[in-house]
């Protein structure tokens, strides 16, 4: 009988490895046909565990990395991506695309819809946005935290127009990010990368068109909590594989558990596994320590948000099909 | 036209594109059928604010007050 215990997302990572490299050259062999990976690499554990994985398959010749800072992205992200490349020994190119996401419009228009909200906002306050209602049974909906210059937090529930513009304006970075590395992928013959963890993929938490967008997804299938086991196992250096996770996508530091997710990843992981297998509520809450109705709130949100974000999933729907391919 | 209709009309309209009337019931439970995610929902409480001038607090932004045509004509009319 399956049972939810602190073991329940052990793996053998040298074979999960050697499984997951395997599948990297076997599909860039048959099915892609390009002869080397492009990676984005944010700093994070999921982009730094891709790029390891990439390297340990094709070699650090074939691997090409991005560092592809905004405005917004911390020192500490930045610094984090050198020392992976530097590690890694792979060819790199670092491009700032502040000058592009100023030139689209992202800067201004994210500005001027948080500026609705709260009138005196300027550029030297800064801002995210946190999900709220899941966890409680309400209807999750996002508020908008800004700082001003002298560390004053304001909060306020944000209006549908506002949310979406702030929203649409953001996603243009990882929409920008994509579009370089498409780029190089193409002028070197490459295939493109894509970074998410389990609980990314399962709970849409990616941009269509933007980070979701990629050739092959490497460790769509690891729960959070194995990326930073194989990270550690691949040997990338503890500074690297320290990452808390953020979304370093608005100037306010940015959990992803109050951006996106009703939990740490930490506990969100044996939540999803827990419902992946099956497992009563009343077990998952044992196991989390909270309420068995807290614990079906968030078997409800993982449900909703795969609901909600499926077509994000979606190839263009299309009235007759066109061709078998 | 009575807060139902208003109600009925503009899910019809904007979230089934259709003025079918049988395609929606007044208990339909609008996430459990599909008919509006967590996203519409804002578009339904922005509706409620401009149409019937009323403020959905953030305690109200649950099922039991906007999960279907019946319990948004319940709010609204507590909101009188």
């Amino acid at each position: 009988m399956i049972e939810l215990n602190d073991n329940a997302l052990s793996i053998d990572y040298e074979k999960e490895a050697d499984r997951i490299c395997d599948f990297l050259r076997t599909t860039l062999r048959t099915e892609l046909k390009r002869r080397g990976l492009v990676v984005a690499v944010s700093g994070g554990i999921d982009s730094t565990c891709s790029a390891a994985l990439a390297v340990r398959a094709l070699g650090k010749d074939k691997v090409f990395c991005l560092r592809l800072p905004e405005q917004d992205s911390t020192k500490a992200t930045g610094d984090r991506s050198q020392i992976l490349v530097d590690h890694l020994g792979v060819n790199y190119e670092t491009h700032n695309i502040a000058g592009t996401l100023e030139a689209i419009g992202c800067y201004k228009w994210r500005d001027e819809a948080i500026k609705k909200v709260f009138p005196k906002y300027s550029a030297d306050w800064k801002n995210k946005i946190v999900l709220k209602g899941g966890l409680e049974g309400k209807y999750n909906h996002f508020v908008l935290v800004v700082q001003t210059p002298d560390g004053e937090l304001l909060e306020e529930r944000l209006p549908l127009n506002e949310y979406l513009t702030i929203v649409a304006a953001t996603n243009y970075k990882q929409r920008i990010r994509k579009t370089v590395e498409y780029f190089h992928a193409d002028r070197l013959n490459y295939a493109v990368i894509g970074t998410p963890n389990r609980l990314e993929y399962d709970q849409g938490f990616f941009v269509k068109n933007g980070d979701g967008s990629a050739d092959i997804k490497p460790i769509a299938h690891l729960y959070k909590t194995q990326v930073y086991a194989m990270a550690r196992h691949l040997g990338v250096p503890e500074s690297v594989c320290d990452a808390i996770p953020t979304t370093d996508t608005y100037s306010l530091s940015q959990g992803q558990d109050e951006f996106y997710f009703a939990l740490p990843y930490e506990k969100m992981d044996y939540a999803l596994w827990a419902l992946n297998h099956q497992i009563p509520a009343k077990k998952l809450a044992e196991y989390l320590n909270v309420s068995k109705d807290q614990a079906e709130l968030i078997y409800k949100d993982i449900s909703t948000k795969r609901r909600t974000t499926a077509y994000m999933h979606a190839k263009p729907f299309l009235v007759d099909d066109v061709l078998d391919f | 036209m009575s807060i139902e209709e208003t109600i009925r009309e503009y899910i019809l309209e904007n979230f089934l594109f259709t003025d079918d009337q049988s395609l929606l019931s007044s208990e339909d439970s609008f996430m459990e059928k599909g008919i509006i995610d967590s996203t519409g929902i804002l578009e339904v409480i922005f509706f409620l604010e401009e149409k019937f001038n009323v403020k959905v607090d953030d305690d109200e932004m649950i099922p039991e007050n906007l999960d279907s045509v019946k319990n948004l004509v319940a709010f609204v009319g507590s909101k009188a």
